[in-house]
């Protein structure tokens, strides 16, 4: 359950940078913890365990502590993010509507489960508890657009796209698509 | 005041103005920008653009009627304001010709004709609803630009707080006693009591903290009300904190709610500049300023104690209480803690007096109520009604019935602390006491509608489910309790269950209701015990007959293609199927291969409608036996 460090050196500075300005925008008082990891994690896209050290450090708080706090809260993610994030809103009339199925058609889609991104980083996939879209359900989200009234079957329609987009063409996708015996 | 005279009487000009003028109104709420309204927007501004019109497009908060987003108006200074639903970017063109150009109201397109707006709420005199509805808390929502503090000033905004600036604290809180009002959270505690406690509490500073996590999901008017009139949830917290004697405000919101955020953060802004926020307010010696707090996911949030520990950047558990929030909140001090509607619902007692707000309601609870529909009903969306409206004129009247000519089963009311009610209690009244009496509350008001397809022992499963996994983990009943409820569920939807089960469900249930300091705990059998109570015939079908009645429960259902009825040569189900579960030469019937089927539902969704070969069976057993051996049943 450790969070992954970032790779790379020129990556750890953009970070070391980016965290450094966020901790000069705020006070050493404890409230400002969780305003801290939300904005490391905007900045940064998740929360590596330098990050969480560098914020017990300035708020000079144990880490333990910080690192109880941002596992507590459903927010705060300890891995990055795929480049498309997809979420699958499981509020009540999403689950009425079939966002069971919608979940199971994602996870096998795009061959992740709910919580994990794909291996090459290109998607993840999350559940939310509800994004307050009710009349639309079953709802899913991808990078911030919202799929409406999902089916099994739109799930595939909908990823095309972005499946297309990530393999560099429509033509790749078809033949891949149509290995069917 | 002369202050606020001369803030309000640049407002109305400014208002006044529109109102003179041809506009196009859009609700651009999160609901609405879901159903494609910015879309729509950007459509208008193109359209009017191409066409040299000078007309304005004003962005408005939602109008409650979700299942008409994108909804649009369109007013004009001598002629009918006319409301059109679902309108997209290609209708776009076709409204402007009409209505915004001509004169010709494209009556095809309408929803009907708006009337209020203006002072008043919003209404639709060809909707049947709005004979039920009576908007207090909603009174702006859809008719103002919520990022435009001069359109809730003119409609009569912070007058609330003018007039309270010149009351004592005491004829404030005397006000909400004679209101009747209680906290619109789920608990309905007299708000007057939790005022007086605050004021009287010894220590400084105070603190008002507003209530905006709202985690219930099904539930989003807070969300709504925030989106669409941020101002009146504002202008409630200055009046608390001016009665309480706070100077610092908090509002506690779901980081799943960005829209709300920003609108919340561009309000504080205006009302800032005005001097209604900040050090001497419209002219006054009182000073109150509000900070946002944004929420980072956790449903236990929501308890009040669990709340202040969040926003001191803790970890959100709860606390034994007493000492109540208003003697020992924040950091120590005298906090009040109020939800988002009932803060919303102070400006319209302190206006127009608490026995006005009395007179509306029933003998216990008294005023409105705002609820959010959706399920199965035909229009899901925003309503609020007087206390002692009836279930059944909420989800008929106002929700239109059930959606699909479906047999309603139950309504779900209160989320994970709720329970499911039947169709035999749908005349019960909506209050507290009688909600709370059928075994329901009325929780932060999300109804769910259910019909004949929708399994209940599946509901249950799955609202416990959500508890166990926000259970913050600190009372050993609600953590491991309800994990032991849930594995029982998970065994009964799997066919596993045994009759005894009941019993210990029952029983795990007052364990875990007894052995929880917080509300979460406290109310999370409630989903388990109602449909208990009132459904255990589906208990018994998925324990004694392995049948799942509505036919959800995966593992007791298969999905079957009638060899009569498929078309042969169709391969629409062949051919979509995610796992190949489905085999068939062209030219022969297809069968699905129930060791490969994900049970998806796909080939239900896809077989053209002429044919309707595919269906759900429940027991497994009543499959035929040709098509239990993999493979082979090719015909």
């Amino acid at each position: 359950m450790r969070p992954e460090s970032v790779q790379g050196t020129s990556n750890d500075e953009q970070n070391n940078q980016a965290i450094a300005e966020i901790l000069a925008r705020h006070g050493k008082e404890k409230k400002n913890l969780i305003p801290l990891l939300q904005e490391v994690q905007a900045g940064l896209g998740y929360l590596p365990r330098e990050a969480l050290q560098r914020i017990a450090h300035f708020l000079e708080m144990p880490e333990v502590e910080v690192w109880g706090v941002a596992t507590f809260y459903n927010q705060f993610r300890f891995v990055p993010l795929g480049k498309f994030h997809t979420t699958v809103c499981m509020g009540t009339a999403c689950h009425l509507a079939g966002g069971q199925l919608i979940q199971e058609a994602l996870e096998r889609e795009l061959n992740v489960k709910v919580g994990g991104t794909t291996e090459d980083g290109n998607f993840s996939l999350e559940r939310v508890a509800c994004i307050g879209c009710c009349m639309l359900a079953p709802v899913a989200v991808i990078n911030d657009k919202i799929h409406p009234k999902m089916t099994p079957f739109k799930v595939e329609e909908s990823l095309i796209p972005y499946k297309q987009e990530v393999r560099g063409g429509p033509e790749k996708e078809e033949e891949e698509s149509e290995g069917k015996n | 005041m002369a202050i606020f005279e001369n803030i309000s009487s640049v407002a109305r000009s400014e208002w006044e103005a529109l109102q003179k003028r041809t506009y196009i109104s859009v609700g651009t709420a999160t609901c609405g920008r879901a159903a494609g309204a910015l879309e729509v927007v950007d459509a208008f501004g193109r359209e009017l653009a191409r066409q040299g019109l000078k007309v304005p497009v004003v962005q408005v908060g939602c109008s409650g009627l979700c299942h008409a987003d994108p909804f649009v108006t369109i007013a004009k200074a001598d002629s009918l304001r006319v409301a059109y639903n679902n309108v997209t970017p290609e209708g776009v063109h076709r409204l402007v010709d009409g209505y915004v150009a001509g004169d010709d109201p494209c009556l095809e397109l309408a929803l009907g004709t708006v009337e209020g707006c203006t002072g008043e709420p919003l209404s639709i005199p060809e909707l049947p609803r709005f004979e039920r509805e009576r908007r207090l808390v909603l009174r702006h929502c859809g008719c103002i630009d919520p990022e435009n503090i001069n359109h809730y000033i003119a409609n009569s905004g912070y007058s609330g707080l003018n007039k309270a600036l010149k009351m004592s604290s005491e004829e404030i809180i005397g006000e909400l006693q004679r209101s009747g009002l209680r906290g619109r959270g789920g608990a309905g505690f007299p708000t007057y009591q939790k005022w007086e406690a605050c004021r009287k509490a010894q220590g400084t500073p105070k603190y008002v903290v507003c209530n905006a996590d709202e985690g219930d999901p099904g539930a989003f008017m807070d969300r709504v009300i925030l989106e669409s009139e941020p101002h009146q949830v504002i202008e409630g917290m200055i009046i608390a904190g001016y009665a309480i004697g706070a100077k610092v405000g908090y509002i506690y919101v779901r980081a799943e709610y960005p829209l709300a955020i920003e609108r919340i953060r561009v309000a504080l802004k205006q009302a800032d500049e005005l001097g209604l926020l900040g050090d001497n307010i419209l002219g006054s010696d009182f000073g109150f300023h509000i900070s946002i707090a944004a929420g980072a996911g956790a449903f236990v949030s929501g308890e009040e104690t669990a709340l202040i520990a969040a926003v001191e950047g803790k970890m959100s558990t709860p606390r034994p209480r007493p000492p109540y929030p208003a003697e020992s909140g924040l950091w120590g001090n005298p906090t009040l803690l109020n939800n988002v509607k009932t803060l919303a619902t102070v400006p319209v007692i302190i206006e127009r007096g608490g026995d006005w707000f009395a007179s509306i309601g029933t003998e216990g609870s008294k005023g409105t109520a705002v609820f959010t529909l959706a399920g199965k009903v035909v229009n899901s969306g925003l309503a609020e009604v007087p206390m002692g409206t009836t279930l059944r004129e909420l989800i008929y009247d106002i929700g239109g019935g059930i959606a699909k000519d479906k047999q309603f089963k139950a309504v779900q009311i209160g989320g994970p602390s709720g329970g499911c009610l039947p169709a035999a209690l749908l005349d019960t009244p909506i209050d507290y006491d009688s909600l709370r009496e059928a075994g329901s509350m009325m929780g932060s008001g999300g109804m769910i509608v259910m019909d004949e397809n929708n399994c209940m022992v599946d509901a249950a499963r799955f609202f416990l489910d959500f508890s166990t996994k926000e259970s913050c983990g600190k009372c050993t009943m609600c953590r491991l309790g309800t994990v032991q409820m849930l594995r029982i569920l998970e065994d009964i939807t799997a066919g596993r269950g045994r009759i005894e089960d009941l019993d210990l469900l029952l029983k795990l249930a007052e364990d875990v209701r007894a052995g929880s300091l917080c509300g979460l705990g406290k109310t999370a059998p409630n989903p388990v015990l109602t449909t208990l109570r009132y459904f255990r015939d589906e208990y018994e079908a998925h324990i004694l007959e392995k049948r799942c009645p509505a036919k959800v429960c995966p593992e007791l259902t298969v999905y079957y293609i009638l060899p009569d009825k498929c078309d042969r040569a169709c391969e629409h189900c062949v051919l979509t199927c995610p796992t190949e579960a489905i085999k068939g030469e062209k030219g022969q019937v297809k069968v699905i291969d129930q060791e490969k089927c994900s049970k998806c539902g796909t080939c239900l969704e896809v077989c053209p409608p002429e044919y309707d070969a595919v269906v759900k069976l429940s027991p497994p057993s009543l499959l035929p036996s040709a098509n239990v051996a993999e493979g082979s049943a090719r015909k």
